[in-house]
């Protein structure tokens, strides 16, 4: 479940991951005092101090005493009756930028992040241009782009993503891409995908498929079924996702036999469809590489959230049948859901206040993700918090590699979340630290209040 | 391994309790008609009984009653009767209507429904008829614009005067005049098939919703690529009969559909073997006596769905139809203008 659970020892990190997310005025030294900590990755839920050192954790014990010398400029945060657990990690958000800043800019879009207890995010590559080279990659990366949390980006599996020409992902991976995918233009042809898989492969990355036969969806704006019968909208068939998933997983399959040494990894992006994730299941039971994310709407709402053609219900994959949401909790019930994931997707009100059919997909998810999990899932179906923990940063840490991360074992990076796991309280869009306000939570209640983000030692979110 | 049932037998709440967040759920205009589902019976017997009275009225002093209030017919997509009907019945009632259509207007250059909706408004509109090509479309323009609307056909969603006046134009045929008081078992032991290009219909959406709801039985027949099996969930007292011939042997009326080539969306018909399956003819109608009506909402294509000589023939009430969508929806533009917030209308 947790590749590098107890991983003591600082990775390498890249050059463009070198420099801290952020930087002046970080107090050397930061003390979290007090707090229940929980840690997924190193099997530790009890009160324990946390002492943060230069951006990486120092020491974890039942209680610390500072040096004087020390304390004289440390900052000390008190955590009684709080929770102090990994930064989050969200595997699946769009940035908009390069391009599309109206919707959203790294700044703004890490500021929700941060705002949500996420402190490190994997950035889609649908931007304008597409993240195809790595001069994007590390652009992304700067920060000059002044992100509150680590961008970490995924490239382009194709050229311009458009599933022809494949891009070099070693230069890619140089520049920091953690993974490659063609998003929300997924790789249909045969050929291209077994070639991408097999260049992902050699080079370590992850193959990630945003799994839609768009041959199946032509003009469709939901899930197909009776719904959308009544509602006069074309239907998206579940088999569009779960098709092209046991496409890849038989590629992947293929590729596995035909070469000892191969073991490609293939994530599918926010499963939605109960055979999907049955599919995901038995590639694992046969020993392959392949993990899924959830995203909360799918594991909450349902296609009758469109209800008067919401446009706020409009995503890709589309809210499904009730059965399949049932699926997706019980995937993440069961371990069968490797992590959750957002898929954050900023768009401006007035391209949501448009006619359903014309509106782009997409809500943003990076500040209700875990106020819904708490929730839900921990609240309500009773998982418990150190699993919902795990899912939220501990297996996306392991599942995209990010080494140091998702944990708070010394030397880990100094990304901590201190948070009211009782609090209750009411999330309203209009107080989002995104550009953008487009979420069908607007008005839900949530459980479970952030009340410090710090992002590799950096106190980058206070409430 | 918990499974979902005990985790959910463990929980306060279950997942079907979640909260239904439908942020852009319309304001809900009391004038407004945006699906058939909006009025009760009792408000469909009102209108009804409205229609007829304003369809008898002497037209100077009918002129009064609206007179030179302002209506905007926002046309997005072609129409002859609807927009003409629309138009008449407004003008009917002293309204000065105006015509916006899709050619023609700031629409081409880019302009959104919201837009159009709010310069509709400013320039003194007090209720907008929409016809649009996507489902859905009037509740964002009543929404944008907090105008009563009345959806005269949005995408392949709904078309609910049609259905007012496809029911007033069944009552006639089964001798129940305009003073009928709409009940749940008005229709008892009616049985209405509408055959044709179902999926792409928002006359059948309209009708099959309504019908049921005063106790008819609503047939559906066609081919599976106009009529997905899952139409039959669309709402209770709905069934599919692929065989036009036994659907045609249960029934009293028969409502014919035009097949949408703008709505094909590339699917691929034979049509010399959908005129074989389910051309309404001569014979046909011979065969099966039950059958004394023929509706149809136009355009009709003749020689495809049904042959001339039974649009011409007796049983055709399809010019009956077109009268009727002039005093039902001289009620529906009455509505839209007198409806308060409290319910009462008139």
């Amino acid at each position: 479940m947790n590749d590098h659970a107890g991983n003591a020892s600082p990775e390498n990190a890249r050059p463009a991951n070198e420099r801290a997310a952020n930087t002046p005025g970080t107090p050397p030294i930061t003390l979290i005092r007090g707090g229940r900590l929980v840690d997924p990755a190193a099997g530790i839920d009890e009160k324990r101090d946390l002492l943060l050192r230069d951006g990486r954790v120092a020491e974890v014990a039942p209680r610390i005493h500072l040096s004087p010398a020390d304390a004289a400029h440390t900052q000390i945060l008190d955590a009684t009756g709080l929770v102090v657990a990994p930064g989050l990690i969200d595997i699946h958000v769009h940035l908009r930028e390069p391009g599309q800043t109206h919707k959203e800019t790294i700044a703004t879009g890490t500021a929700a992040a941060a705002a949500g207890g996420f402190t490190a995010v994997a950035a889609m590559p649908n931007t304008v241009p597409t993240n195809d080279t790595p001069e994007i990659t590390r652009w992304m990366q700067s920060p000059d782009r002044n992100p509150s949390a680590r961008v970490f980006p995924i490239a382009a599996a194709t050229r311009a993503l458009r599933g022809e020409q494949i891009n070099d992902f070693a230069a890619l991976k140089a520049a920091g891409a953690v993974a490659v995918t063609d998003d929300g233009h997924p790789i249909l042809r045969d050929n291209i995908m077994r070639e991408v898989l097999a260049a992902a492969t050699r080079h370590g990355l992850p193959v990630i498929q945003h799994a839609e036969d768009t041959r199946l969806t032509e003009g469709a704006s939901m899930n197909a079924g009776p719904v959308a019968f009544r509602l006069g909208l074309r239907g998206m068939p579940p088999e569009a996702e779960y098709g092209l998933v046991e496409r890849d997983i038989r590629l992947v399959a293929e590729l596995a036999r035909d070469s000892k040494s191969a073991r490609p990894h293939l994530h599918v992006a926010h499963t939605s469809t109960a055979q999907a994730v049955a599919a995901v299941h038995q590639a694992r039971r046969n020993g392959l590489h392949v993990t899924c994310e959830v995203a909360p709407h799918h594991f909450l709402l349902t296609e009758h959230h469109v209800g008067c053609y919401n446009t706020h219900a409009k995503m890709n994959p589309p809210l499904r049948s009730e059965a399949d949401r049932d699926a997706m909790i019980q995937g993440i019930l069961d371990g069968v859901v490797d992590a959750i994931a957002t898929d954050h997707a900023p768009h401006a009100a007035h391209e949501k206040e448009v006619e359903f059919e014309r509106a782009p997909n997409g809500i943003t998810g990076l500040e209700t993700a875990l106020g819904l999990s708490l929730h839900w899932l921990h609240g309500e179906w009773r998982l418990p918090l150190s699993r919902v923990l795990s899912l939220l940063s501990a297996q996306p840490a392991a599942l995209l590699g990010f080494k140091g991360r998702g944990t708070l074992s010394v030397g880990s990076f100094a990304d901590v979340i201190v948070f009211d796991p009782d609090a209750e309280w009411t999330w309203l869009a209009a107080h989002s630290r995104s550009r953008s306000r487009n979420s069908p939570f607007d008005g839900w209640t949530m459980r479970g209040r952030i009340r410090h983000t710090l992002s590799e030692g950096r106190l980058v979110h206070s409430a | 391994m918990t499974t979902l049932r005990q985790s959910i037998q463990s929980s306060r709440t279950r997942p079907d309790a979640l909260p239904a967040s439908v942020p852009f759920a319309s304001t809900g205009h009391p004038g407004s008609l945006l699906g058939i589902s909006d009025l009760s019976l009792d408000q469909i017997t009102g209108t009804l009984t409205r229609a007829s009275l304003l369809e008898s009225e002497d037209p100077l002093a009918r002129a009064h009653r609206l007179a030179k209030r302002r209506i905007a017919l926002l046309f997005y997509e072609s129409s002859t009767r609807t927009r003409t009907s629309f138009e008449l019945a407004a003008k009917s009632l002293g309204c000065d209507t105006t015509l916006v259509s899709s050619l023609s207007s700031s629409i081409e250059k880019g302009e959104t429904l919201k837009d159009t909706g709010l310069t509709l408004r400013a320039l003194g509109a007090e209720a907008i008829i929409l016809r649009h090509p996507n489902s859905g479309a009037p509740w964002l323009l009543e929404q944008s614009t907090g105008l009563p609307v009345l959806n005269a056909g949005d995408g392949m969603h709904e078309h609910p005067s049609q259905a007012l006046l496809d029911l007033r134009t069944i009552l006639a045929c089964l001798g129940l005049g305009a003073e009928t008081a709409i009940a749940a078992n008005t229709l008892a032991g009616v049985t209405v098939t509408i055959t044709g290009d179902i999926l792409h219909s928002r006359v059948a959406r309209s009708n099959m919703l309504l019908l049921p709801r005063l106790g008819a039985r609503v047939q559906l027949c066609g081919p599976p690529a106009l009529l997905p099996d899952l139409a039959a969930q669309a709402g209770p007292g709905i069934t599919i009969e692929r065989d036009f011939d036994h659907a045609l042997a249960q029934s009293h009326i028969v409502m014919m559909l035009r097949i949408q080539a703008e709505r094909l969306a590339g699917l691929q018909l034979d049509l010399d073997e959908y005129r074989q399956r389910y051309q309404l003819t001569v014979e046909r109608l011979a065969a099966h006596p039950s059958v004394a009506h023929v509706l149809h909402p136009g355009p009709i294509i003749r020689g495809l769905e049904l042959t001339a000589e039974v649009a011409d023939g007796p049983q055709s009430r399809i010019l009956d139809q077109v009268r009727n969508g002039v005093a039902i929806r001289m009620a529906l533009v009455e509505r839209a203008l007198t409806a308060t917030r409290s319910g009462a209308t008139q």
